[in-house]
């Protein structure tokens, strides 16, 4: 589903990936840790297509061709969705409108009709159980005011509405308490199907005991510096990340 | 010999003396006397220009090179539908065509006993000791408001008794249908200690022609009274709209503003707040949207003359094309009038490269104790949000109509009758660039 090779991404004239290799196939749940600054969020932001990320060299391949001739809403028109590990907020816009603007616009390219506010409601206040959240954040203004752990859920609900082809969560668990990581973890695992395929960013084994993955990877210094199994991020857990690669007389922590 | 340059204030002289007989309230010593002062200082001063301090950022000059009629030609026969298009569903209803009142097309309804909801002509010749310090202000507000003095025929006359409470808003609507017609409707507005109501002024047009509205509206707000006065202005885009605002304030009372600038090629809209007394408070809250080569010009003005007022002002602007906004918000705040509270906030998205805001608090404290508060801005839309958006979908035109929109929705919700707010939000869906 998602292949990239030798991927060189810079931002504003700062190489941040260098190099990066990372494959996954559909049906797959892939886990991607490492150290803070490593670059994690940024090749979430450029698989997204935001702007400002110079590609310099590598490419990016989804379900067969070249994601890097799309631009933002054409990816997310074809399945991609990106949970940010900081949501934005929009001051005026309630969420319930922005929630069935982002459905209408996905429904619309697929030549599906677009739902009215009636069945759109009912619809949206069924996920909302799911993750257990209150209705009244429908009828605030898109993540303004939510506390961290609400706009973390609000993304995992964007995500159980849209229905993507490739989640991409970005650090979704990072300020969950314990019952809203099991709400979070069961809505992703919800989504788990061989049609689609999951790719998580994560600083913690935590999430990985209930979303089990099938790889690990350890991203560092701008590539992919180390994969594994589930067993990987156990590791990790225990012996961190150590010192970077290419710090001066040291080698990365491997036992 | 001076050349006679067409419109030019001699002109409105030439016209003052040929018609004045006819106008409304001539009976009256006071107001035959105010008027030919009126029209004595705004022939010799003329039209304000760019060296005034006051209009340094708004020429009139197209205005003051205009021919504009004084008297319309004949009463437009309107069609109800016409009026139904921009008539509150919920409203006390005045309707004025081409400056006067059209008592056919007018649908006051049901008020509380002692209120009236009238015209001002109609008051001025019934009355015969009508306040002379209701309609005659030293110094006058700007030449402007002088010819509205000499010319004024009609406008709305409202009085609400004490401790009436309006739960529908009285909307005034101004409709002008007439090429080349100077419209200089003259509106007073009086609410009785502890009163409340909304009151909506609206400017529209049947058609795209030009013409010069000139409106003056004295507020009076009695103590603890509610008063809420919301300004619309659709004119054509071939259109001119100077507007003046007094207002008068009594001990606890509260004051709403909200000016809408959506239509017209040149608009200003001057509002000027009179704290008289203790404890009164004002809100002045504006939208103005403009494109093309628009011109729209906000100045207010807020007095704090007395102790422990609070005012609160957020104006907001979206400016497109090769439009020019301009806003000014002075306030004054009295050596008495201590435990003075201010906050003034203009923020102003500029959605194309030529248009142009000009932007300015003016504050002038001479109290200590005293809150005072501004901030300006500038700029684009955010284009994080933008991306949020588009990841999600959302084209990226629909997104900034969507957070355009945004962006003008918090002036809209701050609008009391929510059959305005409807309207409103209406308006703003055909009037926001599509991108
Ligand atoms: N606009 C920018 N200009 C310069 N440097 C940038 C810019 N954006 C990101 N960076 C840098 O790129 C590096 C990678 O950032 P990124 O957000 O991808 O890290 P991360 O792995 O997601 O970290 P964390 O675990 O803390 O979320 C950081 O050093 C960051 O400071
Ligand atoms: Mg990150």
């Amino acid at each position: 589903m998602l292949d990239i090779r030798n991927l060189h991404v810079s931002v504003d004239g700062k190489p941040i990936l260098k190099g990066l290799d990372l494959s996954v196939k559909a049906g797959e749940v892939h886990a991607i840790m490492g150290p803070n600054g490593s670059g994690k969020s940024t090749l979430a932001h450029v698989l997204a297509g935001r702007e400002g990320y110079v590609v310099s060299s590598g490419e990016i391949l989804y379900q067969g061709s070249n994601l890097l001739e799309l631009n933002v809403e054409e990816r997310a028109q074809q399945g991609i969705l990106l949970a940010f590990q900081y949501p934005v907020e929009i001051p005026g816009v309630a969420n319930v409108y922005f929630l069935k603007a982002a459905l209408n616009a996905l429904r619309r390219h697929r030549g599906l009709p677009e739902l009215d506010a009636i069945d759109f409601l009912a619809l949206i206040r069924n996920k909302l159980k799911q993750m257990e959240m209150d209705e009244s954040l429908l009828y605030r203004p898109v993540n303004q005011g939510f506390s961290g752990g609400e706009k973390k859920r609000n993304e995992i609900l964007q995500m159980v509405l849209l229905e993507p082809t490739l989640a991409l969560l970005d650090e979704s668990d990072s300020g969950l308490d314990i019952d809203a990581l099991k709400v979070v973890a069961a809505g992703i695992n919800g989504l788990r199907s061989p049609q689609r395929a999951i790719v998580l960013v994560t600083h913690y084994q935590r999430l990985l005991d209930y979303v089990v993955p099938d790889k690990v990877h350890v991203l560092a210094d701008g590539r992919i510096a180390r994969s594994g199994g589930r067993e990987l991020a156990i590791e990790l857990e225990r012996t961190g990340y150590g010192t970077p690669a290419d710090h001066p007389g040291r080698q990365a922590a491997t036992p | 010999m001076n050349a006679r340059v067409p419109g030019s204030a001699a002109d409105y002289l030439g016209a003052f003396r040929r018609i004045s007989g006819i106008l409304p309230g001539q009976h009256l010593d006071w107001l035959r006397q105010a008027r030919a002062e009126a029209i004595g200082r705004f022939s010799q001063q003329g039209f304000p220009t760019l060296h005034d301090e006051d209009w340094k950022y708004t020429s009139v000059a197209s205005i003051e090179k205009g021919r504009f009629n004084i008297l319309p030609t004949a009463s437009d026969n309107l069609l109800a539908p016409q009026v139904a298009l921009h008539a509150l569903p919920d409203s006390h209803l005045l309707v004025f065509v081409n400056g006067r009142l059209d008592p056919g097309l007018s649908r006051p309804g049901r008020l509380p006993p002692g209120t009236v909801l009238s015209s001002l002509a109609y008051q001025l010749e019934q009355d015969q000791d009508w306040p002379e310090d209701t309609l005659v202000t030293y110094p006058p507000a700007s030449p402007f408001a002088d010819l509205n003095l000499a010319f004024m025929a009609d406008g709305a006359y409202v009085r609400l008794p004490p401790e009436a409470a309006l739960a529908a808003p009285i909307q005034l609507l101004f409709i002008t249908s007439e090429a080349n017609l100077a419209v200089q409707p003259r509106n007073l507005l009086v609410a009785g200690a502890g009163s409340s109501a909304s009151i909506v002024e609206q400017h529209v047009a049947l058609g795209e022609s030009s013409y010069f509205t000139n409106t003056v509206t004295d507020i009076l707000v009695g103590s603890g009274a509610t008063l809420e006065h919301h300004k619309v202005q659709q004119e054509s885009p071939a259109a001119f709209h100077i507007a003046t605002v007094n207002v008068s304030q009594a001990a606890k009372s509260r004051f709403t503003s909200t000016s809408f600038a959506l239509g017209a090629r040149l608009a200003r809209t001057g509002i000027a707040v009179k704290f008289q007394a203790e404890d009164a408070h004002c809100t002045l809250d504006g939208l103005y949207l403009s494109d093309g080569r628009q011109h729209v010009d906000h100045h207010t003005w807020i007095d704090h003359q007395k102790p422990r007022c609070t005012s609160r002002e957020l104006y907001k602007g979206i400016l497109n094309g090769a439009s020019r906004a301009v806003f000014n918000g002075r306030v004054v705040v009295h050596p008495d009038a201590q435990g003075s509270d201010a906050q003034q906030t203009n923020h102003n998205l500029l959605l194309s490269e030529n248009a142009e805001i000009d932007t300015k608090p003016q504050l002038e404290i001479w109290a200590d104790d005293v809150k005072c508060s501004h901030g300006a801005t500038v700029g684009q839309l955010d284009e994080d949000q933008v991306y949020y958006l588009r990841a999600r979908g959302i084209g990226e035109a629909s997104a900034r109509v969507i957070l355009t929109r945004a962006f003008a929705k918090e002036i809209i919700d701050r609008v009391g009758p929510l059959s305005l707010q409807e309207r409103l939000d209406q308006l703003l869906q055909h009037k926001l660039p599509r991108q």
